[in-house]
């Protein structure tokens, strides 16, 4: 077992090792310990870290280096991200390859500070304009995430795609013990630019979106086939399966555990993809479950639809009725999920679908 | 005799400006210097969105066609990665000085080292005319049909003098394409402009006074003697800011 550290402190360092080549970004609560680490450690590794002006200019910055086809990073959280969204939109138009970390805090507009999920529906449906999706990945520890850092370059590098690291606030701020990972020197990619146009990229006037679409719906359900990652635990006999990513992922284990020893029939999947969501756990669902209770840190509840529509394609003689149980921020106790459970068995709480 | 001038080899394709424009000016003498000071397959180009990025469909060449705006902070990326190769972010008034005049002013501002040619006609050419930040008082585009009026939109924006007055930079000058003489002065500054970047000294900034015919309503010929006449006067032509070995 490594030592203890701080959650975006870990990240951070992950990201040094995986062979970041430049960050760029703006400080903003509670994503600013990433940038304030790697302004130090990326000039160590002979690595490039620049402070942006703005949200705006750090993720354009990460897009000329993405060009170039290195490592490139930038973190934010809520509102910075939303300013970001403009050049992961291009990023992802011009089938770049980067990785975006967003340290999720509560609330719409400027927002709280209090750690959240409330990003869920932006982070997996693309974010800007356009017709796209991130590779969206939720570690539920610190060790988790960092072990997934490397692999969010993987990804990004393999179907050239952004992928976003969806943390939460809480994440970022606790302590945990961790492993840290080897450092791996990646290779150029043959697309980045070397001044010598031996890449030949057309312009965006040459382009022709139809054949596009084609390749691009080609890519999506490649990804939805080959990259769906999740835990599982109990579906086999459940009558209510829990749904939840992150840290409410990592406490409705426990809550299921205690359920379990209460005698209740239950388990739970935990997406590490949100995008793409892991329907294949859904099919070792119990085909007689009476229920799916998503458990997320948001006010309106946003993964519940995405639970809902995949069990209405997994399930397709009968309606399953499915639930929500919002915590708005935070992280749900395993007191929480177990009340919501019995207010759910009780008819207290309905079924959102 | 006749000396015959070869095309620059990274221009390949013929480039869809309006007749009477600028920017293939511009472009040719870019190229030209980039060859000559052996760059031109050492290069990538951040293009701006607007009539700059028509640079793209011409020149066999590394370039980005980047958010509006923003080609300075992508430009700054790239040269941070790759600080082996000469990065130019070629982009118009309103892409550089209105939408992006942030990321613009603040690579500026920390002395990245790549090359920025902004070309100002004074409007927003792709678009159809409207009013940018060069824009002259009284001047009538399609968002100030009554002529500019500086008391509510403030005044012409004069970027190479603000640069070379406050920040420090490596090389800020203005030129103009209207006659062969103003032409041989720009591709000098074009040329120091790249050179300073070769030698590490930072950023350099080329403005470019360049004619819009289309959406200015004139004549080629007579959009080059409005250049003449009306903006040269408040545009001034000249290096503002020297390189320090010169």
């Amino acid at each position: 077992m490594g030592d203890m550290i701080k959650g975006n402190i870990a990240i951070a360092e992950a990201a040094v090792r995986a062979g970041v080549k430049l960050y760029a970004g703006y400080p903003i609560t509670p994503s600013t310990e990433i940038m304030e680490y790697l302004s130090k450690r990326l000039p160590e590794v002979g690595a490039s870290f620049v402070q942006a002006e703005s949200e705006l200019a750090g993720i354009n910055m990460v897009m000329g280096a993405a060009a170039c086809g290195v490592r490139a990073l930038t973190a934010s959280s809520g509102p910075g991200i939303s300013l970001k969204q403009e050049g992961i939109s291009c990023i992802s138009d011009e089938e770049l390859a980067c990785v975006v970390i967003n340290v999720v805090r509560y609330g719409n507009g400027l927002g709280t500070l209090y750690s959240a999920q409330c990003d869920y529906h932006r982070e997996t449906r693309g974010g800007g304009n356009g017709d796209y999706r991130c590779i969206v990945l939720c570690p539920g520890s610190i060790q988790e995430a960092v072990d997934l850092m490397a692999t969010a370059y993987e990804l990004a590098e393999k179907y050239r795609i952004v992928t976003v690291m969806m943390t939460e606030g809480a994440l970022g701020q606790m302590m945990e013990p961790c492993e840290l990972p080897d450092f791996i020197e990646p290779e150029k990619h043959p697309w980045g630019f070397d001044g010598k146009y031996t890449y030949k990229k057309i312009g965006i006037f040459d382009r022709n979106s139809m054949d596009e679409a084609v390749e691009l719906n080609k890519k999506h359900e490649t990804i939805k086939a080959e990259e769906q990652r999740w835990e599982e635990e109990g579906l086999e006999d459940a009558d209510y399966v829990f749904v939840a990513f992150g840290l409410p992922g990592r406490s409705v284990q426990g809550a299921v555990k205690e359920l379990r020893a209460e005698g209740h029939k239950v388990g739970f999947i935990r997406p590490i993809t949100t995008w793409p969501f892991p329907e294949k756990a859904f099919e070792n669902i119990n085909k007689d479950v009476k229920g799916l209770i998503s458990v997320e840190a948001n006010a309106t509840g946003q993964l519940v639809d995405d639970v809902a529509l995949t069990i209405k394609k997994t399930i397709k003689d009968r309606n399953v009725s499915t639930y929500c149980l919002p915590c708005v921020y935070g992280i749900p106790t395993i007191k929480f999920t177990k009340e919501g459970l019995h207010k759910i068995m009780s008819g207290e709480i309905k079924e959102a679908y | 005799m006749a000396k015959a001038r070869k095309v620059p080899a990274i221009i390949d394709n013929p480039m869809s400006f309006c007749p009477g424009c600028g920017h293939g000016i511009v472009i040719r003498l870019i190229t030209e210097c980039l060859e000559e000071l052996g760059q031109d397959q050492n290069l990538i180009f951040a293009l701006g969105v607007g009539c700059s990025s028509l640079l793209g469909g011409g020149l066999v060449t590394d370039r980005l066609h980047c958010p509006h705006g923003r080609a300075s902070a992508v430009a700054t990326g790239m040269k941070r990665v790759q600080p082996e190769n000469t990065i130019v972010a070629y982009q118009g008034d309103g892409d550089a000085y209105s939408i992006g005049i942030a990321e613009t002013i603040n690579a500026a501002y920390r002395n990245e080292n790549f090359t920025m040619i902004a070309i100002n006609n004074t409007n927003y050419g792709m678009t159809g005319g409207q009013m940018s930040w060069t824009t002259m008082p009284g001047q009538v585009t399609t968002t100030s049909p009554l002529g500019r009026d500086c008391e509510i939109t403030g005044n012409p924006l004069k970027f190479p003098e603000l640069v070379a007055s406050q920040f420090d930079v490596a090389f800020a000058a203005r030129g103009a394409v209207t006659t062969p003489k103003n032409v041989n002065k720009l591709k000098k500054y074009i040329k120091n402009g790249l050179e300073a970047q070769l030698n590490g000294e930072g950023y350099s900034v080329i403005e470019v006074l360049s004619p819009c015919p289309t959406n200015w309503k004139l004549s080629p010929l007579n959009s080059m003697k409005r250049i003449e006449e009306e903006l040269i006067p408040y545009y001034p032509l000249g290096v503002f800011k020297e390189r320090k070995e010169n």
